[in-house]
């Protein structure tokens, strides 16, 4: 069965959401709850970690442009990492590297965010 | 297969067409970018042509002619006109409040050949095609 799931840990001030599974139409409803549990908690360093995703389709695009507006808002960004050849495809097709940062490692990512090297 | 237009039916949808496509010889890569293809056109059926109501009809149809894969997704539904669906643009789609808009495109990257016909009031269908070897080495 086609699954997916939110993990979710903190890396010092910022926050990681580690997707796992198939992000798709059905349930990209769970992504939306992760990114609003962030927001009412005030969390707005986030990156997302796409090592255990295996697959997405524009549904899961659609979630990160719902939220990317009001997280920069607040002076936070989603940054995205460990993406997969196949889903970076994705992403990178419809333009995404043009509006997120998307890095090769988790730690690339924290990092930007921390300005610790 | 059939389906009803519930989008925790595309995972069935996904794998049908999954199995298919291995079968007919393609590789990894070539059956992920037809999956992809596939659940898009369907999301855009659910989300679209019938505006989210979980209990209409979607039809899957496979078809191999001729070193031709061809998936055909038909509804009753609203029909659309695919011109009028602009290319994304990330950066004007985000100044929009756009938060969908690349399932089109996508189908399109993902497979050779997208035809969409319309018989308004009565059925919609999006013909998906993918060549088992690249027309030019076909060719040869």
């Amino acid at each position: 069965m086609s699954t997916f799931s939110v993990g979710l840990r903190h890396v010092d001030t910022v926050s990681v959401m580690d997707l796992r599974g198939f992000l798709d139409a059905h349930t990209a409803a769970e992504l939306e709850r992760a990114f609003q549990q962030l927001l009412q908690e005030k969390k707005y360093k986030i990156v997302v970690n796409f090592r255990d995703l295996v697959y997405i389709s524009s549904a899961g695009l659609g979630v990160f442009m719902e939220f990317i507006e009001d997280i920069r808002r607040n002076q936070g960004d989603i940054k995205l990492s460990n993406m997969s050849p196949k889903v970076f495809h994705v992403f990178d097709l419809v333009g995404f590297p043009q509006l997120y940062d998307i890095m090769k490692d988790e730690g690339d990512a924290v990092r930007k965010f921390t300005g610790r090297t | 297969m059939t389906i009803k237009s519930r989008t925790e039916n595309l995972e069935k949808v996904r794998k049908f067409v999954a199995d298919a496509a291995a079968k007919f010889g393609f590789d990894k890569e070539a059956v992920s970018n037809i999956v992809l293809a596939v659940d898009e056109a369907c999301t855009n059926v659910i989300r679209h042509a019938y505006a989210n109501a979980p209990d209409k009809e979607i039809w899957i149809a496979i078809d191999l002619k001729n070193g031709r894969f061809e998936v055909k997704v038909a509804d009753t539904g609203r029909s659309f006109d695919p011109d009028t669906v602009p290319p994304p643009n990330v950066r004007e789609f985000l100044r929009q409040g756009k938060t969908g808009g690349f399932g089109i495109y996508l189908m399109r990257r993902m497979v050779d050949e997208v035809h969409f016909s319309s018989l308004p009031g009565k059925r919609n269908e999006a013909l998906l095609v993918k060549y088992l070897q690249p027309l030019a080495q076909a060719n040869r």
